[in-house]
Formats: structure tokens, C-alpha cells, sequence
């Protein structure tokens, strides 16, 4: 076990410099910079901003203070938001979508196990059909329609929630915003659990735990939840990148200042640190989450050994 | 989908009655063999349509998929034959230069000139929601298409060559699977947008078709690594059949079922990251529209102008619906196996 995370940890570092170096290459090979903007500067302007960038440097060395960047995690000041560093940018940023993700993602978890165990139970009932329609909406609508659906209806017309508006934490503001990005993972969710718990319950181990005479509430919640969720755990890997997809969407329809929002907005405005940045701490958190995931596995399913 | 569960138990055993794929393809290589001529029909396949006619879900989601296609189509077509309108003509007059609602003529009363309105810049929205069909449609199949040749030959290689080439070829699935590649294929819209409209379709074909084959690998090599030991593959080495005909042209197509099914349901998958990117401003550019772009333009006016959002977030909602209805009915319809126990 031990050496198979360790394996893991090592692995993750070729892997970020896959990426940062993918984005770092696009970067440089994309025409134009941050300068060529709609406001003309004066040459000798632009001049001392590359040299203070240290962007007038061949580009070995440029590439080498990348990597150096990425080793110490500081990647530097942005071009765009001056004087403020990326690692501010990101310390500022992170907690709005890191509130918003992980909201969604329990709204998700309550509402799509409920939703699933429940289909499982009773299956090809009433409340099964409805529920697994219900997903399939869930999968279908996309969240850039549902987000501006919601708006509509909540905000616009029934005046409930704040359209465009952050908060924090326990606010109104985190209503619509947790719902638009948790109804996939709810859909998802709720699929994976009902075919989880519908295999398990089938299988010899529940037939064992009913013949000893365990009640069929602890049978459902002791055995058949604990291995049906398997593939709930296994979908959390995956669940982060799409979360992050999801957040840059969501962030964009309600105007949040998260990650998601700041990295378009990199993107458009070429602006080169900070882009580096945002992209080597998703990639790391992505990288790290997954690992994570694959260990948690072991403790979920004592069968799985490394 | 229900009524196919229910349906199937009472068919139980209509697979086992028939040979399976595998032996039905090899058996048409030695009829064609012996006679010179294709044989065509495998029981397989019209068992799977049959059951698939069974799933009334699935149906439904055929027809709708049919419909909205053969509208995207020849819509825009008709609409320009019959009313002059396309995706992109403005009015001359500029007092029709604003949006109005469905139904609705510029005197204010009932019309049937917009059935979905017009824009800001009066255009007509069905025209533009159907010709974005044809581009959110064509982007779909064409980027699926890529991701399954990718998908299907490099899966299919690693499977049939197998020891360190397949582990090598795996493990760089692997890599790139924990890639967050959204991040890059954003990075890379972004920076290089191309020079035409076209050209950023080809672009968006491209990305999207690039970062979707992984799965499609996984899958081909897990079915190729259990027919390749078969007796069928056997008989074709041992008849002096080359390596690249016995993978192409005896492995691949007995693995098509698992094949066609999680490509119907890349499709909708694509269509929306499509449109994702489209959303941001990275996709489909105008003049040019795409259920993606219509959507950001619609969510943008949202407060006064709702019309312009429903419409082409509707429509598309009802397509990746129905698309998805297809694949999971497709699904059990192949696998018949999965469901019945």
C-alpha cells in the first residue's frame, strides 16, 4: 500500500510538467501577447514591461522560471490585476469555487444516493421510472440553459434569490448557483447508485445477512449501501474535473469571482502568469484527488488490496 | 425502458438461440469463401433492432432525434423558400431591428411570420435555432466520428499486440485520462483562434474528437483481449491472415456492439461540450451559430428578451434527451445479458 502511493506521488510530478508545459508552449506559440491589446503602448513602454516581466528573455530561460515557479508555488505577479500576485489571485479565488463545488457536490451526494437507493429498492416501480426520468433530464439540460432557467424563474419573477451575487457561505446567494452545478452529479449519482445497489443487492453476501436475520433497514444500510456505493466513490475522481468544467460555466452565468471566471478571463487577456498558475494548481489538485480516490477504494472495499 | 425489462424477461432466451457475433462474422468469411458471395443478415443485429422496437423510450428518442435532424436539415431551406428569413439576414427596415416575442408581428399582434421570435437584431430565431442544429450536429458526428478511429484502432492495436506495447499504450491512456484536458482544450481555443469560421470549426473537430477517444480505447482493448484467443482468430492466423486484416477486419467488427453503443452516447457528450465552448466564446463563432452560441446570446438577455434562450436551450435539452435515450436503449437492446438478470 505504501509503495503504491509513493509510486503514485512520483508519477504525479511528470504529469503536471505534461500539462504546465502543454499550456506554457500554447502560450508562446499563440500570436500576439498580452501587449498587442486594444490600448496602443509606446514601444519603449512596452519594452520596460517585458524586461520587468523578464519576458525580453530567451525562451529557455523563460521555461526555466516556469518550472522554478511551479517548484516553489509562486508563480509570479499578474499582468493584468497589477501589483497583485497570482498566488493572491488564487488564495482569493479558491475559496468561492471550493465553497460552490463542494455545496453542489453534497447536494449531490444526499439528493442522488437518496434518489438512487430508493429506485433500487422498489425497482421498475413507479418510483424508480420517475426518478431515473428525473436523472435523465439531469444529464440532459445543460447547466449554461438550466443556470439562466433558474434565474428566470427565481430570481426574476419570484424574487427569491439574488441573480448575480456572492456571499460566502450560508447566503442566499449559494442557492442557485449549488443548484445549477449539482444537477448532473445528482443525475450521475443517482444512475450509479440504483445499477450499484441493484447488483449488490442480488448478491450472496445480502442473502447471508437476511438469512442471519438482520431487520431489512440494516440490511439496506450496513451492507447493500456500504457496497453499492462503490461506484459513487470511483465517480468522485472523475467528478472533480467535471466540477471544474461545471464551475467555469456557473461562475461565468452568476458572475462569481471564482477560479473558473479568473481563468477565462487569463485566457482572453493573455495574461501569462496567471494563466500558468491556475492551470498548474488544477492540474494538481486534479492529479492529488485522483490519488486519492484509488486509496480510499482499499478502505471502501476490503477485497482490493495493492 | 421499462416496458423492455419487462419484455425481455419474457422472451427469456432469444440471444442463446442464436449463434453469437463472433461466429456469425466467421462464418460469413467461409461462406464468402466458398461461394464468392457477401451473406448478408446476422440474427444478432436484428434481434438487437428488435428489442430495440420493443423500448418505447428509445423510440421516442428516435423519432425526436430523426425530427429534429431532418428539420435542421431541410428547415433553414424551406424557411428561406417560403419567408426570405435566414440564421443571418437583418431587416432592411430598421424599425424591425429588435427582438420580438413568438408569435408576435411588429404591430404587436398575433403573426405567424416568428413562431420563436426574432433576435435583437431581428433576426429570425427558428431559422437560426435550426441552422444551429446543422452546426451542433455536424460538430457532434464529425468529432465522435474522429474519436472513434482514434479510439477504435488505437484500442484495438493495443489489445491484439498486447505484452510491453500494450502496457506502454495503457498507461498513456492512462496519463492523459487524469489530465484535466477541458483546462487545455480551453487554453488552446482560446489562444489560437483560427483565422476563419471554418477553419475554427475544424478546430473545434479536432479538440473535441482528440480528448474523446480515450474511453473508446479502454473499451476496444478490453474486448479485443477477450476475442483474441478465440478459436476464429486462431483459424485466421493459422489460414496465414496478416496481422493488421485479422485486427481490422475479424476482431473489430465482432467488437462493434460495445462499440456503437458508447459511440451514440459520446455523441450527446460532445454535443454538450460543444456548446460548453460555444458558451464561453470559444466555439462556434458568428456569423456562424451553434446551440452553444445561441444559448450565451439568449442567456445574455435573458431579463427582457426569455424567448431567445428557451428556444434554442429547449431544443437542444430535447435532442441530448432523446440522444441519450437512443444510446441507453441501443445499450440494452446489444447487451441483453446486463439486464436480464
Amino acid at each position: 500500500m505504501l509503495r503504491f502511493i509513493i509510486r503514485r506521488v512520483i508519477v504525479i510530478i511528470p504529469m503536471l510538467l505534461i500539462v504546465v508545459s502543454l499550456t506554457w508552449t500554447l502560450v508562446r506559440l499563440a500570436p500576439g501577447s498580452f501587449y498587442t491589446g486594444e490600448k496602443k503602448l509606446a514601444p519603449a513602454v512596452e519594452k520596460n514591461l517585458r524586461e520587468k516581466y523578464g519576458l525580453d528573455k530567451p525562451w529557455y530561460v523563460q521555461y526555466g522560471k516556469v518550472l522554478k515557479n511551479i517548484a516553489r508555488f509562486d508563480f509570479g505577479n499578474s499582468l493584468k490585476y497589477e501589483g497583485q500576485s497570482v498566488n493572491q489571485i488564487l488564495l482569493r479565488a479558491l475559496p468561492v469555487s471550493a465553497t460552490l463545488g463542494i455545496t453542489a457536490y453534497l447536494i449531490a451526494l444526499l439528493v442522488g444516493i437518496t434518489m438512487g437507493a430508493l429506485a433500487a429498492l422498489k425497482p421498475n416501480s413507479w418510483l424508480d421510472y420517475a426518478s431515473m426520468t428525473l436523472a435523465m433530464l439531469g444529464i440532459s439540460i445543460p447547466n449554461f440553459v438550466l443556470g439562466p432557467l433558474l434565474v428566470l424563474l427565481f430570481s426574476l419573477t419570484l424574487f427569491w434569490f439574488p441573480p448575480a451575487l456572492w456571499n460566502g457561505f450560508p447566503s442566499k446567494s449559494l442557492v442557485l448557483p449549488a443548484l445549477t452545478l449539482s444537477a448532473i452529479y445528482i443525475a450521475y449519482i443517482a444512475r450509479l447508485t440504483r445499477s450499484g445497489m441493484l447488483e449488490v443487492m442480488r448478491s450472496d453476501y445480502i442473502r447471508t445477512a437476511r438469512a442471519k436475520g438482520l431487520s431489512e433497514t440494516q440490511v439496506v444500510t450496513r451492507h447493500a449501501l456500504r457496497g453499492g456505493l462503490l461506484p459513487v466513490v470511483s465517480f468522485s475522481g472523475p467528478a472533480l474535473a467535471f466540477l471544474i468544467t461545471g464551475t467555469v460555466v456557473v461562475e461565468r452565468i452568476f458572475a462569481l469571482p471564482g477560479l473558473g471566471n479568473y481563468f477565462i478571463n487569463a485566457c482572453f487577456n493573455r495574461d501569462e502568469p496567471l494563466i500558468i498558475g491556475i492551470v498548474a494548481f488544477i492540474a494538481i489538485s486534479v492529479l492529488v484527488f485522483n490519488l486519492l480516490v484509488d486509496i480510499s477504494y482499499a478502505f471502501i472495499d476490503p477485497r482490493i488490496r495493492y | 425502458m421499462e416496458e423492455n425489462r419487462q419484455q425481455k424477461d419474457q422472451i427469456p432466451d432469444s440471444a442463446d438461440l442464436h449463434i453469437s457475433a463472433e461466429y456469425a462474422v466467421a462464418e460469413r468469411d467461409i461462406a464468402e469463401l466458398v461461394t464468392g458471395e457477401v451473406v448478408v443478415g446476422s440474427s444478432l443485429w436484428r434481434d438487437a433492432w428488435r428489442r430495440l422496437l420493443k423500448n418505447k423510450l428509445a423510440v421516442f428518442g428516435m423519432i425526436v432525434v430523426l425530427v429534429l435532424v431532418v428539420a435542421s436539415l431541410i428547415g433553414p431551406t424551406i424557411i428561406q423558400k417560403t419567408t426570405g428569413y435566414t440564421y443571418d439576414s437583418i431587416p432592411k427596415d430598421s424599425a424591425l431591428l429588435k427582438s420580438f416575442p413568438p408569435f408576435r408581428g411588429p404591430d404587436g399582434r398575433f403573426s405567424l411570420a416568428h413562431p420563436m421570435g426574432t433576435d435583437a437584431a431581428g433576426r429570425d430565431i427558428l431559422a437560426r435555432v435550426l441552422s444551429g442544429g446543422q452546426i451542433s450536429l455536424m460538430v457532434a458526428l464529425i468529432a465522435t466520428l474522429v474519436s472513434l478511429v482514434i479510439g477504435v484502432s488505437y484500442g484495438a492495436i493495443a489489445g491484439y499486440l498486447g505484452g510491453p506495447l500494450d502496457d506502454l499504450m495503457m498507461r498513456i491512456v492512462d496519463v492523459l485520462y487524469s489530465l484535466p484536458y477541458v483546462i487545455i482544450v480551453i487554453v488552446l481555443l482560446a489562444l489560437l483562434p483560427a483565422k476563419t469560421p471554418t477553419a475554427q470549426l475544424a478546430q473545434l473537430f479536432f479538440a473535441l474528437g482528440a480528448v474523446s477517444w480515450l474511453t473508446m480505447a479502454r473499451i476496444v482493448r478490453g474486448q479485443i483481449l477477450s476475442l483474441k484467443n478465440q478459436e476464429f482468430v486462431l483459424a485466421a492466423r493459422a489460414t496465414g491472415v496478416s496481422t493488421p486484416k485479422i485486427i481490422f477486419r475479424h476482431l473489430i467488427p465482432n467488437a462493434l456492439g460495445p462499440v456503437i453503443v458508447y459511440a451514440t452516447l459520446t455523441i450527446p457528450t460532445v454535443m454538450l461540450s460543444e456548446a460548453f465552448l460555444s458558451f464561453l466564446g470559444l466555439g462556434v463563432r458568428p456569423p456562424r451559430v451553434s446551440w452553444g452560441s445561441l444559448a450565451a446570446e439568449g442567456a445574455a438577455n435573458l431579463a427582457v428578451f426569455p424567448w431567445q434562450l428557451i428556444f434554442p436551450g429547449v431544443t437542444m435539452a430535447l435532442m441530448l434527451f432523446s440522444l441519450n435515450f437512443v444510446g441507453d436503449g441501443l445499450r440494452d437492446a446489444l447487451d441483453p445479458q446486463a439486464r436480464r438478470n
